[in-house]
């Protein structure tokens, strides 16, 4: 995820405090990974630099981490700009799994105990996310959905590789 | 072996159609409370296990023990007394009967066994309010949408308080949406009642409700848990 354009989108509906930001970001983004102060501060310093906020008031007495942030108009546009633009979708190309298949038939090793254990793990994972899900409220439940889509797709693969594992295994031990 | 505490446990099973082995020496356990899915491609046997462990049909050899009973030694008659009494059945579809309402159709469990109308369907009546499909009592299934029958036919399987639910791909016409909601309410229900869960699902959404699970392929079972 990008760090700055989420910062940078935040900052859209007014000014905040670097502790606001992080705040609003760790509500909404970061429930497993809230962001450390640090990545805040280095964050909009580097936004500052390049005119995309500025520093709307200092308190008084404060150091650096009691600057109010601004959104300047380029700031705006970039955010405009990320949000239009799509993301690159993940083509999967290098699965370790594969990799662990091929190298199991190639070694006269039983993938099959390779493809239920990894079954395995990723159903433990779908039963965490499925019950954070049931337990959260909407937020929660479209992030571990996004989540769970995915380990589904994985599981989809490989529930086809173990129909396939004879034929894979022709091809790979030839 | 039976794994300690296990309400239904089986042993060996075999079953074969012809020259195919549908089971070919499956195990399987549960306890009281534990939602178990099984697990496994099209054609493995996860659908032949479900029906030997439910009393439906009978292995060629094996043992499947209930609460301590063995099964092949039970006649038809108390097999039959079993899969009405402690046994509920959810499956894919077909299950209501159109010319009766959802009340109707959720109190008939209880109705075949002998419990007269006003309190069977008093009885259905608040299961229908566990799986909230309460407000459809009067309304007959074909004027229901697919996930609502669904839930009614959950309640259904539940009204007699089975001490064993058998699902096989309970949701597998319904949209992910309402799938979901009926693992839910299932799930809840039957672990409030302390009720053991046979999930049949080759879905891993729908196995991620489950406890644990076991895969069967070429009708032999695996049970991740002891394993891993």
């Amino acid at each position: 995820m990008s760090i700055g354009h989420t910062l940078l989108g935040l900052l859209e509906s007014g000014p905040r405090h670097g502790y606001d930001l992080k705040r609003a970001f760790d509500e909404k983004f970061g429930h497993d990974r809230p962001l450390h102060y640090g990545q805040v501060y280095s964050t909009m310093s580097r936004l500052l630099k390049n005119g995309l906020v500025e520093v709307d008031g200092i308190e008084a007495g404060g150091g650096p981490e009691r600057k109010r942030y601004a959104i300047t108009d380029a700031g705006i546009t970039d955010v405009q700009r990320w949000l239009a633009t799509p993301e690159a979708p993940e083509p999967y190309l290098q699965s370790t799994l594969y990799t662990k298949v091929v190298l199991a038939l190639l070694t006269n090793r039983n993938a099959s105990d390779i493809l239920d254990t990894q079954r395995s793990e990723h159903l433990r994972m779908m039963r965490i996310l499925t019950d954070r899900k049931r337990k959260g409220n909407l937020a929660d439940q479209l992030i571990c959905d996004h989540a769970l889509f995915h380990l589904e797709a994985d599981l989809r693969w490989l529930e086809l590789t173990a129909a396939r594992l004879d034929k894979l295994a022709e091809v790979v031990t030839r | 072996m039976t794994p300690a505490g296990s309400l239904l446990a089986a042993h060996d099973l075999r079953k074969a159609y012809g020259p195919t082995n549908a089971l070919d020496g499956a195990e399987f356990s549960i306890h009281p409370g534990e939602v178990v899915a099984v697990m496994g491609p099209s054609g493995s046997g996860k659908s032949t296990l479900l029906h030997c462990l439910a009393g439906i049909v009978t292995p060629d050899s094996g043992s499947i023990l209930y609460d301590g009973r063995e099964m092949a030694t039970m006649n038809d008659a108390q097999r039959s007394a079993l899969r009405r009494s402690e046994f509920g059945f959810v499956f894919q579809f077909g299950q209501l009967v159109p010319e009766l309402t959802c009340v109707e159709n959720v109190a008939l469990p209880l109705r075949l066994n002998g419990t007269g109308r006003k309190d069977a369907e008093r009885t259905a009546l608040s299961w229908m309010e566990r799986l909230e499909v309460d407000d459809l009592k009067a309304k007959r299934p074909g004027e229901v949408s697919g996930g609502q029958g669904q839930r009614v036919a959950v309640a259904r399987a539940l009204v007699t308080n089975p001490r064993v639910l058998f699902a096989d791909e309970p949701t597998g016409a319904l949209d992910s949406l309402n799938g979901e909601r009926v693992m839910e309410l299932l799930t809840e229900a039957a672990r409030s009642a302390n009720a053991a869960v046979v999930l049949v699902t080759h879905e891993a959404r729908v196995a991620a409700y489950s406890d644990r699970e076991i895969v069967v392929r070429d009708g032999r079972s695996r049970d991740m848990e002891r394993i891993v």
